[in-house]
């Protein structure tokens, strides 16, 4: 094995050219202290590890449809086939409400942001158990890991609009005007939930993991507790202002009226799936970083 | 000299519960929460213990300084602080300079990723910038000889190019600091040496190095300065020779002779009674180390009280983990009859190149023979303590290779081999081409 024998001797060998590079040289100091009582949101911390969100990012995308005989094409393949059933099932059978949108596109802009959203809650609600092999080994922002399974199905996402368009072209409807600028805050706003419950179920997982058993349990009945086969403003009010507390509500409305010139979502709804939205984040983060020192320990 | 790694205080407290049951589901807990409302079930699962208590040191810039002490004496805590995988419950410790660590080699390697990509992942993940990765690229697949397979998917690896690759990316981190457990750097014989070479060649370049290591001989070769930890205090720090000399005297709490004068409250019965228990070399002299190569006598001192049934000297020799090495008793025809009243001194010789290297501890006992088990009359566990140490000249087992060397026991073998023409090479006595 001599073509593999290594000198131990070669590495360590100061190179003079990189002591100057001042980027690793400078004198890094690593302050090791009690966790803060009061969680925060390291920001700072957050971008100094940018690129290796980025290569979390990268891995999960790249492992995604490894060894599978249809690769990516299960992007496209997900959405058409659910939104068919969906057409069958409700459309056809149960004749629910669509307004004033051909139904095969409602429930199909309707799916695409749902899979992005379960995608999104599914795998960050695990990510630091399936990652547990790095959390007990190596120091890095914890908060990066569902951060990056939140960032993942985007892609999914992107592909799926693949789908989107040409049904889009197909019946001639085009975003109405201005407000389709307004469409990526309804997607950040499913990020955003995505996120804040994804951060909390992951910190749970890591002492209770009774998440991923939940999970399934709870998701197949979200698409239709967030209008995804019907057109929310369709229904009687009453039921409207109770579906508004979910912020997947006012994310695929908002996103409908933004994309499809759908009728305008109810402001006050919408309002009310943000604040939810925005205190299930600041929720989920107070929980994860709170018990983030004793990650892992307890994994 | 300026300080590389300065810590003050720092302490790490664990609640027993969560060590024993790292985590349940949250029915448990539930019944757990509701007892405890109903005042069925006290708080006391939840008693802390410290891993690590108030420990303070400072390693200076180019210094290696060696961390030893019994397993569980909070060697792993204090390594797990200091890269920051848990935080300390109180204390605050500063290091300056990029850190790197030898106990997370090929962490977060992804087995459906290539080589390639790992090697960026991997670089990542230990805080190398990609541009950075790039740059040393080619020489990290020189290092790891593997170039033919970089675009294969590490599942297809075999774990020694696995291994290769992993130890490759971390040894390119070029930290000022390193942070290496033995225990943890898990690999063949071969890494484990090449890590030993490369801590070495570190300490000379002038980097600051914590080497938290069970090899006494690696940590006076290669360490200035050691500290050694007890139930997370730090008992001793000084110069790794006298550290290491003071863990071989007090490891295991027992020393290598116990003495019990007052012959009446001595371990023992109405019939035989110990007087005292030695670790002795082949001269008689009393000692708390042996070399792997020598022989040593456990030497048992006892008295006869009076006419009785007949008995003899065991031993029962463990290893360093508490597996039992062997047990030993007298056969000799001497022990047939009953002994008659009066003081003995039996002496049980174990030969060189037996046992392995480590703490060894004895319980020793006087037993007579009954079915179905031996019948005590005067027994002592954990009698005595000795350390077996390999001067590493070579003539031993490991002859001279320095890396960890499994078993409970470690003779020196004979080993015969038989030279055969190979039936490809053609007629006998040609020379291949």
């Amino acid at each position: 094995m001599t073509d593999t024998e290594v000198q131990v001797g070669d590495l360590v060998e100061p190179r003079p050219e990189e002591a100057l590079e001042t980027e690793q040289r400078v004198d890094r100091v690593t302050v090791i202290r009690p966790s803060p009582r009061r969680p925060h949101l390291d920001v700072p911390e957050l971008w100094h590890y940018r690129e290796l969100l980025g290569r979390f990012v990268w891995r999960d995308i790249k492992v995604r449809y490894k060894q599978t005989f249809l690769g990516v094409a299960w992007a496209l393949l997900v959405p058409i086939f659910s939104a068919v059933v969906y057409v069958v099932v409700f459309g056809k059978f149960a004749n629910f409400p669509a307004g004033n949108v051909p139904y095969a596109e409602l429930v199909l802009s309707g799916l695409l942001v749902m899979q992005y959203f379960t995608s999104s809650l599914t795998g960050s609600g695990v990510s630091l158990v399936t990652n547990m092999a790095l959390v007990t080994k190596v120091y890095f922002p914890r908060a990066l890991l569902p951060l990056a399974s939140a960032i993942v199905p985007a892609v999914d996402f992107a592909l799926g609009l693949c789908v989107l368009l040409p049904l889009m072209a197909y019946y001639g409807s085009w975003p109405d005007g201005p407000e389709v600028i307004l469409a990526p805050l309804f997607l950040g706003l499913a990020f955003v939930t995505a996120l804040g419950a994804g951060f909390l179920l992951s910190a749970v997982n890591v002492r209770y993991r009774d998440v991923p058993h939940m999970l399934p349990a709870f998701l197949p009945i979200l698409p239709l507790l967030s209008g995804v086969p019907y057109a929310v403003q369709e229904i009687p009010e009453k039921w409207q202002w109770i579906l508004a507390f979910n912020p997947m509500t006012a994310v695929i409305s908002g996103w409908r009226w933004a994309v499809l010139g759908a009728g305008a979502p109810d402001w006050g709804q919408v309002a009310v799936g943000v604040a939810v939205a925005i205190a299930l984040f600041v929720g989920g983060l107070a929980v994860f970083r709170s018990s983030e020192p004793r990650f892992a320990d307890t994994i | 000299m300026p300080v590389a790694i300065e810590a003050q205080g720092l302490s790490k407290s664990y609640r027993i519960g969560e060590l024993q049951a790292g985590y349940g589901t949250v029915r448990e807990s539930l019944v757990h929460a509701t007892r405890r409302l109903l005042g069925r079930e006290h708080r006391h699962h939840h008693e802390e213990i410290w891993a690590l208590k108030d420990v303070s040191f400072e390693v200076e810039k180019g210094e290696v300084l060696g961390v030893i002490g019994r397993n569980g004496a909070g060697k792993s805590t204090l390594l797990k602080l200091l890269t920051r995988i848990t935080t300390p419950t109180e204390g605050r410790a500063e290091i300056r300079g990029r850190v790197g660590s030898l106990l997370e080699v090929g962490t977060g390697f992804h087995p459906e990723l290539t080589g390639r990509e790992n090697a960026y992942l991997n670089g990542s993940i230990l805080g190398m910038k990609r541009r950075e990765i790039t740059r040393k690229l080619p020489d990290i697949i020189e290092f790891a000889g593997i170039e033919t397979f970089m675009d294969t998917p590490v599942k297809r690896y075999s774990s020694g190019m696995h291994v290769r690759l992993a130890f490759s990316v971390a040894a390119h981190l070029e930290p000022e600091i390193l942070l290496v457990d033995e225990v943890l750097a898990v690999g063949d014989a071969e890494f484990q040496k090449r890590c030993l070479g490369r801590m070495e060649d570190l300490g000379e370049s002038g980097r600051t190095v914590l080497f938290v290591s069970h090899n006494m001989q690696a940590i006076s070769q290669l360490c200035d300065r050691a500290i050694l930890l007890d139930h997370g205090h730090v008992v001793r720090e000084g110069s790794s020779g006298e550290v290491v000399a003071q863990y071989l005297q007090t490891v295991g709490g027992t020393g290598s002779s116990r003495t019990w004068t007052d012959l009446a409250s001595a371990p023992g019965d109405d019939l035989v009674r110990l007087r005292s228990v030695r670790v002795v070399d082949d001269n008689g002299a009393l000692i708390d180390a042996a070399d792997v190569r020598q022989p040593l006598g456990i030497e048992v001192a006892f008295a006869v009280l009076r006419d009785g049934d007949p008995v003899l000297p065991k031993i029962k020799v463990y290893d360093s983990r508490g597996e039992v090495a062997f047990n030993a008793m007298d056969t000799s025809s001497r022990w047939d009859r009953p002994s008659a009243p009066g003081d003995y001194t039996a002496t049980a010789w174990i030969p060189g190149n037996l046992l392995n290297e480590g703490l060894a501890s004895v319980d020793v006992g006087v037993c007579s023979l009954g079915a179905p088990k031996l019948r005590p009359h005067a027994g002592c566990n954990d009698a005595v303590s000795f350390h077996v140490q390999d001067p590493g000249e070579g003539d031993s087992a490991r002859g001279l290779f320095t890396g960890q060397w499994k078993g409970v026991v470690r003779p020196l073998l004979e080993w015969t081999t038989e030279e055969r023409e190979s039936l490809t090479s053609g007629p006998p006595r040609r020379q291949r081409v």
